[in-house]
């Protein structure tokens, strides 16, 4: 795996450097979403949270290294492990956190849950609970760029055990056949739930599937923040420019279960430590900023004690914000 | 500040498991986040994370415990420099601080017990006032006779014309002109931007127009049959239906998935399915059958239009009947209003799309028999009219209904339920289904005539409710 994640460099060799602002303005998003996820956890062992939960940690540099990459109009999409794209695109913690726990304060008001959250606003369009099903409606939402002209890019995350669904498949074709301007983002965190990509891929490098549709693809260390940038970059102006659609697979990893119960024994503890230990996308960029000296440890602790309030700001919000109104249960079927 | 450490719950059901292990001993440093212990259930494992910065002052449940209930304090974290022995009487305090959730949850009980009330007047919101079909066209419009097909094709047309953001996709829909014709000079008149072809994906193009309905367009989705439809029912229902519901009403999805719906002729089970209840099951669909070229012309309009994801189903066989429709790119007909398509008082027939066909031919055969059956076109399925069906049987106290579907768990099984259940006293006779056959469509001539249903099974039927004959 460490083998894939060499493999899975720049091209190009060693990432370029961010620079200050860039770097901090990562390490503060990248531990907004660490820190929420925490949080999420805690409020899900306290019966706060129902359902399925599926947390983002260890996956931070992607999200938080695509969206340095995009312009506003540019829309997100993704699948249910999705609380990290909503913080980064703008969302408020406080209406992500309230639709976790089910509160009329939500996104959804509290009628989708952790899976199916939205904002127009913020050009976040799900939040989808079916694997794959967002390839397409991503690549729809692409086509509505180009069909108005808009010069907007659409973001389509997806992960590695999504990758073998044959949607996935048929979207790509006609996003090349039409060049419509998507940039699919494959998440390979090297499981779907319990199966390892070995087990469930005949061709593991999720970077070429695009070949037969030559649709150009590369394989990016998904853990350093530096080099999802460059390579997003590079993605999203071929998307823009009307070349058709990019594929970026992100090498990562997921510290936590699948979901919140997780039977934890189709991998070693020793893997997961290992990817905490030495490929950890925040820690990586605290060394970075510390030996740099571009930040002192004083700094990063205050931007430490921010997020903290952030996050137990939503928290508390979302356990205080009322349920919904039962007349609710009829409103939002139609328009 | 003192903080507990709760034994968490790994799914909403689990109400206990084994503290396998800690991984901090009293008196350890630790950070938000660092895994402190982990626990077990026959199902799960799962690490416990400390829940703020500080020390282990206390564990209170030892490694190895078995059945540790759920919100049980496993330990205490407190500050630095402060002791672990005056932070339990604060730690009391600590669990105070979830009462306000579960004040919530029991808030939801309480309500919950309210919802069967509500409910019930929420549909009763929404059922239509009587619609009076016979004023939709007015006096002295004008009318022209064209086929459904054509009706279609002006829907679209019309449509097109005056919203840039209409547009029409599907396999063959372009240079084709439309594996049925439907879509013939649309090409000619829009270009290949608004006239689009697809490859052969039913799940990858439904889902692309979705999407592109997500940012704000107006796709027509054709499918070439709605037999293939159910390669992309995954988008329609988990995609379409759901997400306005989900989003909690951000998202608009106004797209129109049409095309040949039921029996075609002689070409087997695969391509011959009348689907109906499939999508009239589903909330936040809408979905419409029409029978003549007026109401495919004017429903196709008013779906075009409307904001939510319409199912639109045609039928093959009904494309080249010819049928007067008011001239002019204004004649719109309200979805969720069926129509008395022939007044009558002694019982009450009940159909849709090619049913419709039967149900007029018995009509006819009946009144030389001296019955006067009173004839009614749902047009719209979901939402369902039931209004107009439950007055007219409160007149006659006798229906039949008449579809081309299987018989188990069809629109005809509902309107059944619901006219027992709302006019069960003016009954005069047990409601009565005419339905295909309950078998894959056979491929021999004489058995698809006998799979389907006629106006002689409808006769039979209504006799029968009559008690004649
Ligand atoms: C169509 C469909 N099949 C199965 C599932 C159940 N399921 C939910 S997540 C998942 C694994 C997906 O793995 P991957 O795409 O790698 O995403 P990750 O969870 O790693 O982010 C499965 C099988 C589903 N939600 N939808
Ligand atoms: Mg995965």
């Amino acid at each position: 795996m460490l083998d894939d994640l060499r493999n899975g460099t720049s091209p190009k060799g060693h990432p370029p450097e961010l620079s200050r602002d860039e770097e901090l303005h990562a390490y503060r998003e990248m531990l907004l979403i660490r820190r929420f996820e925490e949080k999420a956890g805690q409020l899900y062992g306290m019966g706060q949270i129902g359902g399925f939960c599926h947390l983002y940690i260890g996956q931070e540099a992607v999200v938080v290294g695509m969206q340095m990459t995009v312009r506003e109009g540019d829309q997100v999409i993704t699948a249910y492990r999705d609380h990290g794209h909503m913080l980064v695109c703008g969302m408020d913690p406080k209406g992500v956190m309230a639709e976790l726990t089910g509160r009329r304060g939500g996104y959804s008001r509290g009628k989708g849950g952790s899976m199916h959250m939205f904002s127009v606003e913020k050009n976040f369009y799900g939040g989808h609970g079916i694997v794959g099903a967002q390839v397409p409606l991503g690549t729809g939402l692409a086509f509505a760029n180009k069909y108005r002209g808009n010069g907007n890019v659409s973001l389509t995350y997806y992960g590695d055990g999504a990758a073998n669904q044959g949607q996935v498949y048929e979207a790509f074709n006609m996003a090349e056949l039409w060049k419509l301007p998507v940039v699919y983002v494959v998440e390979n965190n090297k499981y779907g739930m319990g199966t390892s990509i070995n087990r469930a891929s005949a061709l593991t490098n999720l970077s070429q599937r695009g070949a037969s549709f030559n649709i150009p693809g590369r394989q990016v260390d998904g853990m350093d923040v530096r080099a999802v940038k460059e390579a997003g970059e590079e993605a999203v102006a071929w998307a823009r420019s009307g070349k058709g659609p990019y594929i970026l697979e992100m090498l990562t990893y997921r510290y936590r279960g699948h979901s919140m119960s997780d039977p934890a024994k189709y991998r070693s503890k020793e893997e997961v430590d290992k990817m905490r230990h030495e490929h950890d996308p925040i820690e990586m960029v605290r060394q970075r900023l510390i030996a740099s000296r571009r930040a002192t440890e004083d700094d990063l602790k205050a931007v430490d004690k921010e997020i903290r309030a952030i996050v137990n700001e939503a928290a508390d919000f979302a356990q205080t914000d009322p349920e919904p109104d039962v007349t609710e249960l009829y409103t939002n079927v139609v328009r | 500040m003192a903080t507990q450490v709760l034994m968490p719950a790994l799914s909403p059901t689990m109400e206990e498991g084994k503290l396998a292990k800690w991984v901090k001993a009293e008196g350890d440093e630790v950070r938000s986040g660092d895994v402190i212990a982990e626990i077990e259930t026959d199902k799960a494992t799962m690490e416990v994370e400390a829940v703020d910065e500080g020390k282990i002052g206390k564990i209170l449940i030892p490694a190895g415990t078995e059945g540790v209930r759920v919100n049980t304090p496993i330990a205490i974290i407190v500050a630095d420099g402060e002791e672990a022995g005056a932070s339990l009487n604060r730690a009391g305090k600590t669990n105070g601080a979830h009462a306000p959730a579960d004040a919530a949850t029991g808030g939801g009980e309480a309500a919950r017990a309210s919802v069967d009330v509500r409910v019930k007047d929420a549909r009763e919101d929404a059922a239509p006032a009587a619609w009076d079909a016979a004023s939709e066209i007015p006096e002295g419009t004008e009318l022209v006779q064209i086929t459904m097909r054509e009706a279609l094709r002006d829907a679209m047309a019309e449509e097109m014309r005056r919203d840039d953001d209409v547009f029409v996709m599907g396999e063959e829909v372009a240079e084709y002109q439309g594996a049925y014709k439907i879509t013939q000079g649309l090409l000619d008149e829009f270009g290949a931007r608004r006239v689009v072809d697809t490859p052969i994906t039913e799940a990858g193009f439904a889902g692309l127009g979705v999407g592109a309905a997500f940012a704000g367009l107006r796709p027509i989705v054709e499918f070439m049959t709605f037999n293939f439809a159910m390669q992309a029912i995954d988008h329609i229902i988990n995609s379409a239906a759901k997400t306005h519901y989900m989003s909690g009403g951000q998202i608009d999805c106004p797209i129109v998935f049409r095309g040949p719906n039921g029996a075609a002729a002689r070409v087997g089970a695969q391509h011959s399915q009348e689907y109906s209840a499939w999508y009239a099951h589903v909330p936040g669909l809408k979905v419409i059958a029409p029978s003549t070229a007026a109401d495919a012309k004017g429903l196709l309009k008013a779906a075009i239009r409307d904001p939510n994801p319409v199912v639109f189903l045609e039928n093959e066989i009904l494309y080249g009947i010819a049928g007067p429709v008011p001239k002019g790119d204004d004649w719109l007909v309200p979805i969720g209003k069926a129509k008395i398509a022939r007044p009558g008082k002694d019982v009450t027939i009940v159909s849709w799309s090619r049913g419709m066909v039967y149900a007029l031919d018995a009509a006819k055969q009946l009144e030389a028999e001296g019955i006067d059956a009173e004839v009614i076109d749902l047009r719209t399925l979901r939402p369902l009219d039931i209004d107009t069906v439950l007055a007219s049987v409160r007149k006659t106290n006798r229906i039949v209904t008449v579809e081309e579907a299987w018989p188990v768990c069809s629109v005809g099984s509902e309107i059944v339920a619901q006219v027992v259940a709302k006019a069960f006293d003016y009954l005069d006779a047990p409601p009565t289904k005419v339905s295909g056959e309950d078998v894959p469509m056979p491929y021999a001539a004489n058995l698809e005539k006998l799979a389907l249903p006629n106006a002689d099974r409808v006769v039979e039927a209504v006799k029968a409710v009559c008690y004649k004959g």
